[in-house]
């Protein structure tokens, strides 16, 4: 019998039964992180059916995607939108009647949801994580089984602590040798989206391998794996290591003593055997990798820094040729000119994907001694409360500000624009978050995907480059 | 959950150059200022709101829904990769707020796959050069589909049929608009046994409060 898979031994884990006749099993659920625009509707559904929460010792919650990006210590009662307020109260109302812990707006432990469960500790290698958000396939950086679900999910966790859920492919994307020196994790990312496509992933749980992945922080990992989504896969895995054991030891929540030992005894069996068998392999060289910018509407649209926008004509394939003629009208570009050059009226330096402290770090280190461009707007929205104190100690903000760039309090932000962080009509965006959809960071805001280093030096030179 | 049969009715095709649009992403079925509510229901004037109004925010005529003989239709005809995305259940939310309850493209993504089930939606995967015969045929008013779960088909307005895999386990609570919740707090016994194993297999998972 072949040997099994990361994600099988996760699997094999959690499965409390399998319906024969369907298929279906029931997926234990370690940790159900919740945040306030997923949840009002399932806890109402639970209610009406006069359900209660199973597990509120296994759920987290935290406000992040409305909350506001100024004068967070002004409370609720500080959000001007009226639809955002209530549905923050609500959550604040939901939990309390639940006995749900949660880190409210203003306490230095609040963030977007995928940047507080690895912060704290919560998240751990072996578990089952999911919330009401498809970048949970984050926290699979520490070798967990976490993806994103609906609301109905999110309703069916609460009140089972089980998800049901039907067993996955295993695709393997095997990244050999290194990256090059200046490539980051989300370069990297970007690259193996392009490559294969935003579908490719689809109905897979990705397990990332190979020395260059080995060789990511905890940070760059959880860039990789918080882009799983955009590459179509629920999930994404990387089996924990010594970096892991090293990024968790002492964090809040993780285990102490004697635990700890017995935990990590146990987190040492999470690998893929040698002998199992993947569905699906995609190999990258990782010299291979160049810094990469998305220059269209989707995040496969992704070319390297020193490549050329392409042609509708580029493309064999007449639906792929409308796309990008599509694409190209709407982020009001030439195909055949260099991405490089391009001009930016925004700056967004944060998200669930780069607002981490390696992310500002990095960001900061070309921020320093430079001026924010004539005609651009530069945002630094640092992921959680703790993250923006360690950069303030680290003297970041101050960097930021003398370079100015605006340096805000935590939450999603500008990435899906639900707070009054938009882009006007027109306006192009250098961006570190995860998607440039159409009319995502705002209607008719042309986004391009990159890492803190580029998005810095987008807010510096006025240009891509 | 609700549940979903047999549906008789008009499609609407969105199109991008004659062809089944693809990678039409949940952002584009319902923008973020639409994502507020803290209801299931109404959600259907947030529907592909950047496609369906103009910057002014008046209709745009070009949209297909907003096409008087499409206004109606209960299927929409789409290319690859249909719902890719964020996980908000709000567009599917906001598709059955529109009267669609059957979405018809070569492939889906994964989370919105799912959330459709959970909202009595019914995606059908059927072959691309399949879509786009559908698509040239989502005339409006007289060219009717009927679209059936029980015998896993799409009648097409010219009579030739299309018939469509389907999950066993999915099509049986679908037709059923099985409680999903009820059924699986069936399995309390199991659930119960399973907690009592992972608290000695994997003390540490146990909040310490």
């Amino acid at each position: 019998m072949a040997g099994k898979t990361l994600y099988d031994k996760i699997w094999d884990a959690h499965v409390v039964h399998t319906d024969a006749a369907s298929g279906e099993s029931l997926l234990y659920i370690d940790l159900h992180l919740i945040h306030e625009v997923t949840t009002p509707q399932a806890f109402a559904g639970l209610k009406a059916a006069g359900r209660t929460v199973r597990r509120p010792d296994l759920t987290l919650a935290t406000p992040d995607h409305n909350t506001p990006t100024e004068n967070q210590a002004a409370g609720l009662a500080g959000v001007k939108d009226p639809e955002a307020r209530n549905q923050l109260e609500t959550l604040m109302r939901n939990v309390a009647d639940a006995g749900i812990e949660i880190f409210p707006m203003g306490d230095i432990r609040n963030g977007i949801v995928h940047v507080i469960g690895p912060e704290q500790g919560r998240t751990q290698p072996g578990m089952t994580i999911v919330c009401g958000d498809s970048h949970t396939s984050t926290h699979g950086a520490f070798g967990a089984l976490a993806h994103g679900i609906g609301t109905s999910e999110v309703e069916h966790v609460l009140a089972t602590q089980t998800l049901r859920a039907r067993k996955m492919q295993n695709m393997a994307i095997e990244v050999s040798g290194r990256l090059a020196p200046g490539v980051t994790a989300k370069d990297l990312a970007l690259h193996i989206i392009a490559k294969i496509g935003t579908a490719g992933g689809t109905g897979c749980v990705m397990e990332y391998r190979g020395e260059a992945i080995r060789a990511l922080t905890m940070e760059g990992r959880m860039t990789l794996c918080n882009l799983s989504i955009e590459g179509g896969a629920r999930a994404g895995l990387v089996a924990p290591d010594e970096t892991t054991f090293a990024y968790m030891k002492g964090r809040p929540s993780a285990p102490k003593g004697g635990a700890w030992d017995v935990a990590e005894s146990y987190w040492r069996t999470l690998f893929t055997d040698e002998d199992a068998v993947f569905d699906h392999v995609v190999e990258i060289r990782g010299e291979d990798v160049e810094p990469t910018v998305t220059w269209g509407t989707s995040p496969e649209m992704g070319i390297p820094l020193s490549g050329i926008i392409p042609k509708p004509e580029d493309f064999a394939d007449p639906v792929k040729a409308a796309a990008c003629e599509r694409a190209l009208a709407y982020m009001g570009l030439e195909g055949g000119k260099p991405i490089a050059g391009t001009p930016v009226q925004r700056v967004f330096i944060g998200s669930c994907t780069n607002s981490r402290i390696e992310d500002l770090r990095a960001a900061a280190e070309v921020a320093k001694g430079g001026k924010v461009a004539e005609g651009v707007r530069a945002m630094v929205v640092p992921g959680s409360g703790l993250v923006r104190a360690q950069a303030e100690e680290e003297g970041l903000d101050a960097i930021f500000l003398e370079a100015g760039f605006e340096w805000r309090e935590p939450g999603c932000s500008m990435c899906l624009g639900m707070n009054p962080d938009i882009l006007a009509p027109g306006e192009r965006c250098a961006s570190t978050s995860n998607r440039n959809f159409e009319g995502r960071q705002g209607r008719g805001g042309r986004t391009h995907l990159m890492s803190p280093a580029l998005a810095a030096r987008a807010a510096i030179h006025g240009v891509i480059g | 959950m609700k549940a979903f049969t047999q549906l008789t009715g008009t499609a609407a095709a969105l199109l991008e150059k004659g062809k089944p649009m693809s990678n039409i992403d949940t952002d584009m079925i319902i923008p973020k200022q639409f994502l507020k509510t803290t209801e299931r229901t109404g959600l259907s004037k947030g529907l592909f709101y950047e496609l369906k109004t103009l910057a002014d925010g008046s209709p745009n005529p070009d949209f297909v829904l907003n096409k008087p003989e499409f206004a109606k239709a209960g299927i929409l005809i789409a290319g690859e990769n249909f719902g890719c995305g964020s996980s908000r259940e709000h567009a599917p939310w906001a598709l059955a707020d529109q009267g669609i309850s059957v979405i018809i493209a070569p492939s889906f993504a994964d989370i919105f796959h799912n959330n459709c089930y959970k909202n009595g939606i019914l995606p059908v995967r059927l072959p691309v050069d399949v879509c786009e015969t559908l698509a040239k045929q989502a005339g409006g008013a007289n060219h009717v589909f009927i679209v059936d779960l029980e015998s896993q088909s799409v009648t097409a307005p010219d009579g030739e049929v299309y018939k469509f895999d389907v999950d066993p386990g999915r099509k049986s609570n679908l037709i059923q608009g099985l409680d999903e919740i009820g059924a699986s707090l069936q399995a309390e016994a199991d659930i119960s046994d399973f907690e009592k194993t992972r608290k000695l297999a994997t003390p540490w998972l146990e909040p310490a409060r």
